[in-house]
């Protein structure tokens, strides 16, 4: 147990030490953008004096590196900055954005999931069969559509033809089913193919040729001893996911008009607004992070061997 | 090998298309007739003359979509070119050294992994208008290192190959890992070898059936996002016909002409099936990853 705790705790570090790395990184990078964030806050007729005294006043006038640990020393208080464009706090803006992209996020890996764990079983049982060499096309076109064009004709068939969906925004559940809809077909092949090759390699282990020797029924044995296993490497993989899916969902929110994290940073980046590209980035890369760290977490859980090791 | 095919015949048509064009056999990409528009101004849907159809400008979108393929082609296979020279450098060194290096670089590997591409290759994309860099100490008259950052093709495949290294990387050091301790790698060593012999006459021959394959999937990955960039605007400026702006400029007149946005979403589904293909159909040739799994 005292090994588990030492192991989390310096994975726990890691954590704090990549998320400051994406910092300079994204810090650097955004500032490079060679606007002046003054000239664009006074607007078209300032005269130099308002545009000196902006300057002065947001700390564009400090060098770089002072200007980083000014914002790292606000982001260790809980504090982002504000928006160039807006003035809002990033925090809010990022949490008023929030709810939309966790709630679709969910939504989407939940509904793939489902889809993904039968379908990869069975195709893992019956393996080479019509339908596992059929799944694994679909699977393979899945992943080949770019986000952005499935998600219009999604919404130009399902939503705007035959008005099973709204067709964009965001007032409720139903207008987050198909950009749902969207990611599943993106993703669902995917990881039904992750699950088949996992499941392949646990069905020729020696346990599950004992359970069967047992006399346990096929179900038991899939499910139970099989499934279980096979999950593991797949958790891992949709823990270090979460950057890709991301970017999926940028896309989608944008086609669906979604006010979510996605459609802030895409806005953040073309209007140069310098806090918000920083808050959404690093809040991304925080995810991401979260997930890894969560990931190893659950390892503990469901595999006991990992301990040992 | 159906992704060969695929990737064959679209590379034969990308390098083709001038020819056709210059022969009649395809109408010019870039042409505006008024003969490309009915009378209210509007977009042709597909007939004999123009077989997919024309655009909001009256240009050929057959054309315009087999032109596309020389810019969504050529930058997807320049980014993972970039791509695959980035992460088998980090990954040969890291897997090579081990630690310290390998630690350090993976770190960096892991950082970068966790932002995610898409913002990182816009905010890139965002540094390119027409500024200066002086990649060369103030002091030294080495203005022929001085590049001008500004979008274009060269600009867009490097970003894109600079934000999907990270995947070859992990895959490569692994093979690494385990080749170093091999008897021949010991041996060369033993007798002499320099780091540098080693690592390009030995290590690296035995990784290349990996780096193929990872090369031909990691095409998939760079032509979409290729396509992604190009759809948010960033992309090729125009008036270069790559797949994704082609997309976005169809879709104000998507409802009334929906084939302007179906058609090179096909093109690029096609695409990036072929190149999944292809490197899956490498991998069970190449077997570089030597499972045990037998029929």
């Amino acid at each position: 147990m005292n090994v588990t705790l030492t192991r989390l705790s310096s994975r726990l570090l890691w954590s704090v030490l990549v998320l400051l790395g994406t910092s300079v990184i994204t810090f650097f990078v955004a500032h490079a953008v060679p606007a002046d964030p003054a000239r664009t806050m006074a607007g078209a007729k300032a005269d130099a004096e308002t545009i000196r005294r902006i300057r002065h006043e947001m700390h564009f006038d400090e060098p770089r590196v002072q200007q980083y640990g000014r914002y790292l020393w606000g982001l260790a208080h809980g504090d982002l900055g504000k928006s160039y464009v807006t003035n809002q706090r990033v925090t809010d803006a990022i949490l008023t954005r929030l709810p939309a992209t966790l709630a679709l996020s969910t939504m989407a890996v939940v509904f793939w999931m489902l889809l993904a764990v039968p379908v990869g079983v069975l195709t893992a049982k019956f393996r080479d069969s019509k339908f596992d060499r059929t799944v694994l096309v679909l699977g393979t076109i899945g992943l080949s559509l770019p986000a952005f064009w499935l998600g219009r004709m999604l919404q130009y068939a399902l939503a705007y033809r035959a008005g099973y969906f709204p067709v964009a925004g965001f007032r409720g559940w139903r207008h987050l089913l198909l950009p749902a809809l969207t990611l599943v077909i993106l993703f669902a092949g995917y990881y039904a193919r992750l699950i088949h090759s996992s499941m392949v390699e646990v069905l020729s282990s020696d346990y599950v040729r004992m359970a069967r020797a047992k006399g346990l029924s096929e179900i038991a044995v899939l499910f139970r001893h099989g499934l279980r296993n096979a999950l593991i490497p797949v958790i891992t993989v949709l823990g270090m996911d979460v950057a890709g899916l991301l970017g999926g969902v940028i896309f989608t929110e944008n086609v669906f008009a979604l006010p979510g994290i996605g459609t802030l940073a895409l806005q953040s980046v073309f209007n140069l607004d310098v806090p918000i590209i920083m808050g959404t980035v690093l809040f991304s890369a925080a995810m991401v992070v979260a997930a890894n760290l969560g990931v190893d977490f659950l390892y503990h859980w469901v595999d006991p061997r990992v301990k040992r090791d | 090998m159906s992704g060969l095919l695929i990737v064959g015949s679209l590379v034969l048509l990308a390098l083709i298309a001038p020819t056709l064009s210059r022969h009649h056999v395809l109408l010019d990409p870039v042409e505006q007739s008024a003969r490309g528009l009915d009378q209210d101004g509007m977009p042709l849907a597909p007939s004999k003359q123009f077989l997919f159809g024309t655009d909001n400008l009256g240009r050929d979108v057959l054309s315009r979509v087999i032109h596309g393929a020389r810019i969504s082609l050529s930058v997807g296979i320049a980014a993972m070119a970039t791509a695959t020279i980035i992460g088998v450098t980090v990954g040969v060194l890291a897997g090579y050294y081990g630690r310290p290096l390998d630690t350090l670089l993976m770190r960096f590997t892991e950082i970068t992994m966790t932002i995610p591409a898409l913002l990182l290759a816009i905010a890139f994309a965002g540094l390119m208008d027409g500024k200066q860099v002086h990649p060369h100490p103030s002091w030294l008259p080495w203005h022929f290192l001085d590049v001008t950052l500004r979008p274009g093709l060269g600009s867009i495949f490097l970003i894109i190959g600079f934000v999907s290294w990270t995947g070859i990387v992990r895959v490569v050091r692994g093979q690494v890992l385990a080749l170093r301790e091999r008897d021949f790698i010991q041996a060369s060593k033993a007798l002499g070898s320099s780091d540098a012999r080693v690592m390009l006459r030995h290590i690296l021959p035995n990784v290349l059936p990996t780096i193929i394959v990872l090369a031909a999937m990691s095409t998939a990955g760079t032509i979409l996002l290729e396509a992604g960039l190009s759809y948010l605007g960033i992309g090729v400026p125009p008036p270069a016909p790559s797949w994704g702006s082609l997309i976005a400029d169809g879709q104000p007149y998507f409802i009334a002409a929906p084939h302007i946005v179906i058609v090179p979403g096909i093109a690029i589904i096609l695409t990036v099936v072929g190149f999944n293909l292809l490197g899956q159909g490498l991998q069970d040739v190449l077997d570089p990853f030597q499972k045990p799994v037998k029929k």
